[in-house]
């Protein structure tokens, strides 16, 4: 049904779970034997050389980001894979992780190698217990095997993963936030600079990755840098991605496509449409923090830099889509109350401001709103913007700007009717 | 003497004491034993279904840290129940995906169903009922998570 070229999710069966054997049948590990035949050096260059963005949500290019590494300095330096998924509409590194998770421990091993930073960390959320499992599984059968442990396929470079059970919080996610509750203290986000990859985990170098973006190394690796941009429809992109559906969808299903396919494209033909025969209203493109896309957008290409034109964002590529008979202040109210509820506290504007925001949204989404609500609607969003402490309320601000300036009559005929409309 | 034998009765039906051995022992050869702050909280949860000040208190003794490192670090997380719950914790996503395909009424359902509140325990001690933020279950939507399963 998929007719588009299957790179992560090749061996994916539902309910099922690729064990080694299998994963090494289908060309598992070929791209680290490769690796090793390199230099970190060459490695980390053809990362960069491929295109190849962070699938974490902000699409940074993984080899420049790999460049800036340390990786001769001496002592001890880390690489983390960040498997806390907790964006609202994002579920596709669960996804890849209860399909192949070899794919992720053999990025791992890679850029381990790329970096000269031999031990790992795989930072897993509370609510993946069943990743965590797996991920296990699979570490156990990698050391067994020469991929992991001590001298790796005896390239005399050893690799040492261990797995991180988290206990919860979206903010977590956050990399610096992240590195804190590795070393067991309280998780409120570090100030950057330094970055993680000056001062880390336990203070040392670190590199931290998603888990997508890690397990697509090893196939760049094997099959090359060409082979990786022509995956994309973009001719300006690379490779494909993961596409979480979700909302009101016939088919609210995980896809793997390639970058550059449309909007439109994605949900008829991927998502089987809009549920009930409605027609589409909009749909966050990328996670609960992109800017909502309208029916004027569906011919736009699903890829970074296409979506930030229109002042959106990829993000993670969960795209939840809302049917003509949803309330956009509702959906924003909604979001914004996980944004409040999920806020570490640590910084003013995000903890009081989304706050404020939610009071707002409250009072116009059940009829209590007034033309002063809307101005200070405009008003905490120009204060919360660039002056929170971590993107956590910066990511906020994307719903609600979106729905500003999208939909600002919905707005208004809420306060002018004094009730929702959709509600009537 | 006694007060020792009852603080030590009460500590095992934190933790048994082969397990609390094992993260000492842990804790003994690595850099960092902080580190293993939220994998022993949860191990106790795992026991007791909940972290009472006593977890706290065996969780520093156990790792050689202070308490208030590990207060600190047990009410940042969500899952980490610093309040007695019942056996089982329901808990139901009401972000995004779930509230638009009807999370709301499965919540309402199942109050009515439980005869308690969401934050609420069932009389019997039975059931909790938590709200939580996405589950990464989206496409299964509206998702629940029962004990640690999706
Ligand atoms: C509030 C917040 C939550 C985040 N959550 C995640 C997450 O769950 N998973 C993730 O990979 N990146 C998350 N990120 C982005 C990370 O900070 C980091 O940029 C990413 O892990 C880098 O990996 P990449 O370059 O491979 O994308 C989050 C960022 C913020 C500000
Ligand atoms: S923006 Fe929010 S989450 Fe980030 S540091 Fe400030 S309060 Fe914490
Ligand atoms: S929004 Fe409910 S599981 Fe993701």
């Amino acid at each position: 049904m998929n007719a588009y070229p299957q790179v992560l999710f090749k061996n994916r069966r539902p309910g099922e779970t690729v064990l080694l054997p299998e994963y090494e049948k289908s060309g598992g590990y070929q791209g680290l034997r490769k690796a090793l035949k390199m230099s970190p050096g060459e490695v980390c260059a053809l990362v960069k050389d491929s295109g190849l963005r962070g699938r974490g949500g902000a699409g940074f290019p993984t080899g420049i980001k790999w460049s800036f590494f340390p990786s001769s300095q001496p002592g001890d330096k880390y690489l983390v894979c960040n498997g806390d998924e907790m964006e609202p509409g994002t579920y596709k590194d669960r996804q890849l992780l209860l399909a192949d998770p070899h794919q992720l421990l053999e990025g791992m091993a890679i850029a381990a190698y790329a970096l000269q930073a031999p031990v790992g960390y795989i930072f897993l959320r509370y609510a993946y217990e069943d990743c965590s499992l797996r991920v296990e599984r699979a570490v156990k059968e990698a050391i067994a095997a020469g991929y992991l442990g001590k001298n790796i396929l005896g390239s005399g470079f050893d690799v040492e993963l261990h797995v991180h059970r988290s206990a919860g919080r979206y903010i977590l996610g956050e990399e610096t936030s992240l590195l804190n509750g590795l070393e067991g203290g309280r998780p409120n986000p570090r100030s950057k600079p330094p970055f993680p990859a000056q001062r880390g985990l336990f203070g040392r170098p670190t590199n931290v990755n998603n888990v997508e973006t890690l397990a697509t190394v090893p196939h760049i690796l094997a099959h090359g840098k060409v082979w990786f941009h022509n995956l994309a429809l973009n001719p300006e992109s690379a490779g494909t991605k993961l596409f979480g559906l979700s909302g009101h969808l016939n088919k609210p299903e995980c896809f793997e496509l390639p970058l550059g396919v449309t909007l439109r494209e994605v949900v008829d033909e991927f998502g089987g449409g809009v549920r009930g025969g409605k027609k589409f209203k909009a749909c966050l493109p990328g996670g609960a923090s992109t800017p909502y896309l309208a029916a004027e957008h569906l011919d736009l290409m699903m890829d970074f830099d296409p979506l930030e034109e229109v002042d959106s964002r990829l993000g993670t590529a969960g795209v939840t889509v809302f049917d003509e008979d949803t309330c956009m202040v509702a959906v924003t109210r909604n979001l914004n109350q996980f944004f409040a509820r999920e806020s570490c506290g640590w910084c003013t504007p995000c903890r009081d401001g989304l706050a404020t925001i939610s009071w707002l949204l409250d009072r116009i989404e059940f009829g209590r709103g007034t033309e002063d609500d809307l101005t200070m609607l405009k008003d905490q969003v120009r204060n919360i913007k660039g002056r929170s402490f971590c993107a956590l309320a910066e990511g906020a601000m994307g719903p609600v700007e979106a729905l500003l300036r999208l939909f600002e009559d919905e707005i208004k005929d809420h306060i002018r009717k004094g009730c929702c409309p959709f509600k009537q | 003497m006694a007060r020792g034998v009852k603080k030590l009765k009460v500590m095992t039906e934190l933790l048994p004491q082969e397990q609390v051995d094992s993260f000492k022992a842990k804790a003994a050869v690595i850099a960092h034993p902080h580190e293993l702050i939220v994998d022993l909280l949860r191990a106790i949860q795992s026991h007791h279904d909940w972290v009472p000040d006593d977890g706290v208190l065996l969780t520093a003794e156990t790792l050689g840290v202070l308490p208030i490192e590990v207060e600190e670090v047990a009410t940042f997380y969500d899952k980490i129940f610093r309040r007695a719950v019942g056996r089982r914790v329901i808990h139901v996503c009401d972000s995004i995906c779930c509230w638009s395909i009807g999370a709301e009424m499965i919540t309402e359902h199942l109050q009515k169903s439980l005869g308690i509140k969401l934050g609420e325990t069932t009389a019997d001690g039975v059931f909790t009922l938590l709200p939580t933020c996405c589950l990464g279950a989206c496409g299964e939507a509206p998702a629940m998570m029962i004990g640690l399963t999706i």
